[in-house]
């Protein structure tokens, strides 16, 4: 194992992190700032309780969730595509070093990244509610998962994309509608039951209404079903990666 | 044993086109061996593959005795490669980005060394410079640091002096003849003739994705090479005499000059002769001169010959 390789993959994709951390940071605390005046105030003020949390902290873990996943996809497509674009994957190729490093080391600074804002929205919204998790451990199990699985999600996105419009076109027209349909803002339990069957198709409600269980102890689903989701699709996305790097897809003519 | 051993080596990209058709070379360790080959020829697809940017489809290619595909981790980290495109993080300052590709190769910081390939490259003074703010040169050294930042045994150098100024073109050369005296071998493409006669001791010639020949430079100008004997006249005449009809001549338009081709490596060159018949025929010289073909005639000749 070629750890320096990683390390040196790692150090470089944070430096790009940290070199723009004014706009990186902003952006998410200002958009979550929105959510809770518009989703909070405005709606919260109409929905007094869910599952009997103030709607206000209902949203939260969904609000992070959004954020965490949609930030990992970016992260992960862009670190690898723009390699990809510049030319500049001509040396991960021409290195001694094998896929696995090659995705630890990208994946791993754009899992990191996601994760460190969605710890930055979970901050900010401490400002405008009362927070309670539950359980800790599994929240910070659930959000590294998510950040993982998702980053990894995005590589595969990044190795795919021909150009700068695919790139954003699956985070756009698929991810960000099963988040927003996969319970952030409400409860499953509060759609007309045809639409409650059809949730449960959409991947998202599963992370979501994990998540929410380590904050709140209540589910939309069963906590061991969220689990074996979101671990299911981080195999999933792994195995696709390593068939992309064993054909050479798109990166090796 | 050759440090780089290629064995028919083929590529067939997925559209179906063969680039290279069966290529086998041996390149000699701290040897410098110029390939030579029209737009298309297959230079850079054949250095692609041996460096893994490119799938070979058939043969294999070995670098210091490792297969560089299923041992790839030791045949790479003997191996410096410096693409034809410049492909450079722009945002990266010159510095970072030559630890970035010693990191990639599993080796521990060692700021000296950087220091050295930098002030070789005279880009010490642009160490924390950002790369977009460097002249198309300056960004093409860097990519040669970076080649050099895990002090490979073999570099690749795919046309490192395209776009680059007279100027530069020498210091080129020379960091090529200083990496050489390290025991650095190099290959490196070009469409400069003069430059693969400056400074190769091999050469080897490309065209539609077949090797047409590898041959020590001197042996292939000698042997290639036809040398001419330009004799200037005292006295212009109007044609050659009969009496030199057995020679190979050509007269000048003017009728003032005479050039005789012979073969510089054939046994007996009938210059004696010739120059004893022309005083028969009463010809006065004023001049006379001998002209060697340049490798480029040499090139042009074998190009042509095998599109032919
Ligand atoms: N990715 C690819 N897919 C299909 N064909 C390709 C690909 N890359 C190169 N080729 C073709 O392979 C042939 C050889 O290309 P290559 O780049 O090796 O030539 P070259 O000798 O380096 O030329 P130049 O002097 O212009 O750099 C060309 O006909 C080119 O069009
Ligand atoms: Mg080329």
């Amino acid at each position: 194992m070629n750890f320096k390789a990683v390390w040196a993959i790692y150090f470089f994709e944070m430096t790009r992190f940290f070199r723009t951390i004014g706009q990186s940071l902003i952006s998410p605390v200002i958009s979550t700032s929105l959510y809770f005046v518009v989703f909070g105030t405005a709606i919260g003020s109409r929905i007094q309780e869910v599952d009997g949390i103030s709607y206000g902290a209902f949203i939260v873990p969904g609000l992070i969730m959004l954020s965490v996943m949609t930030q990992s996809l970016s992260n992960a497509s862009f670190g690898i595509y723009f390699p990809k674009f510049m030319g500049t994957i001509y040396e991960l190729l021409s290195s001694p070093v094998n896929f696995v490093e090659i995705v630890l080391g990208y994946v791993g600074a754009a899992a990191t990244k996601a994760l460190f804002i969605g710890l930055v929205i979970l901050a900010t919204s401490a400002l405008f509610v009362d927070l309670q998790i539950d359980h800790p451990l599994a929240m910070l199990a659930f959000l590294i998962l998510t950040c993982l699985s998702f980053s990894l999600f995005g590589f595969i996105i990044g190795i795919w994309a021909g150009n700068f419009e695919q790139l954003q076109l699956i985070p756009l027209l698929v991810v960000t509608p099963l988040v927003f349909l996969g319970g952030a803002f409400y409860s499953i339990s509060m759609l007309p039951p045809v639409w409650q069957s059809v949730s449960f198709f959409n991947p998202v409600v599963y992370l979501i209404s994990g998540f929410r269980w380590s904050f709140y102890g209540a589910a939309d689903v069963p906590i061991g079903l969220s689990l074996l989701a979101i671990s299911g699709f981080t195999l999933l996305c792994m195995v696709i990666i390593g068939l992309i790097f064993k054909t050479g897809y798109k990166i090796k003519p | 044993m050759a440090i780089v051993e290629i064995r028919d080596f083929e590529k067939t990209y997925a559209g179906g086109f063969q680039a290279l058709k069966g290529v086998t070379l041996d390149i000699e360790e701290g040897e410098i061996l110029a390939l030579l080959g029209p737009n298309g020829a297959g230079k850079t697809t054949l250095i692609s593959a041996v460096c893994g940017l490119v799938s070979p489809t058939g043969g294999t290619a070995k670098i210091g005795g490792h297969d560089v595909v299923s041992d790839y981790r030791a045949a790479r980290s003997l191996v410096g490669l410096v693409p034809q495109e410049i492909a450079l993080d722009q945002f990266s300052k010159v510095a970072d980005a030559v630890r970035f590709t010693r990191g990639l190769f599993g080796l521990p910081r060692d700021e000296a060394h950087i220091e050295d390939i930098l002030k070789k490259l005279s880009l010490w003074d642009k160490r924390n410079e950002r790369i977009l703010a460097l002249s198309g040169g300056m960004k093409r050294r860097v990519l040669i640091a970076k080649a050099l930042s895990h002090s490979p045994r073999v570099l690749f150098l795919d046309e490192p002096t395209a776009g680059v100024d007279v100027e530069l073109r020498r210091d080129m050369w020379e960091i090529v003849a200083d990496l050489k005296k390290d025991g650095v071998t190099i290959i490196l493409t070009t469409h400069y003739i003069e430059e693969a006669e400056a400074i190769a001791d091999r050469i080897g010639v490309i065209n539609g994705g077949a090797l047409l020949l590898v041959e020590n430079k001197d042996a292939l100008m000698a042997r290639m090479g036809k040398k001419e004997l330009q004799i200037t006249l005292r006295e212009p005449v109007t044609s050659i005499p009969k009496t030199l009809a057995s020679y190979a001549l050509t007269l000048s338009e003017e009728g003032e000059m005479i050039t005789y081709s012979f073969d510089a490596q054939g046994e007996a060159t009938g210059i004696t002769a010739l120059i004893a018949d022309l005083s028969k025929a009463g010809l006065k010289l004023a001049d006379l001169h001998t002209k060697q073909s340049s490798l480029e005639e040499i090139f042009v000749g074998l190009v042509g010959e095998s599109a032919a």
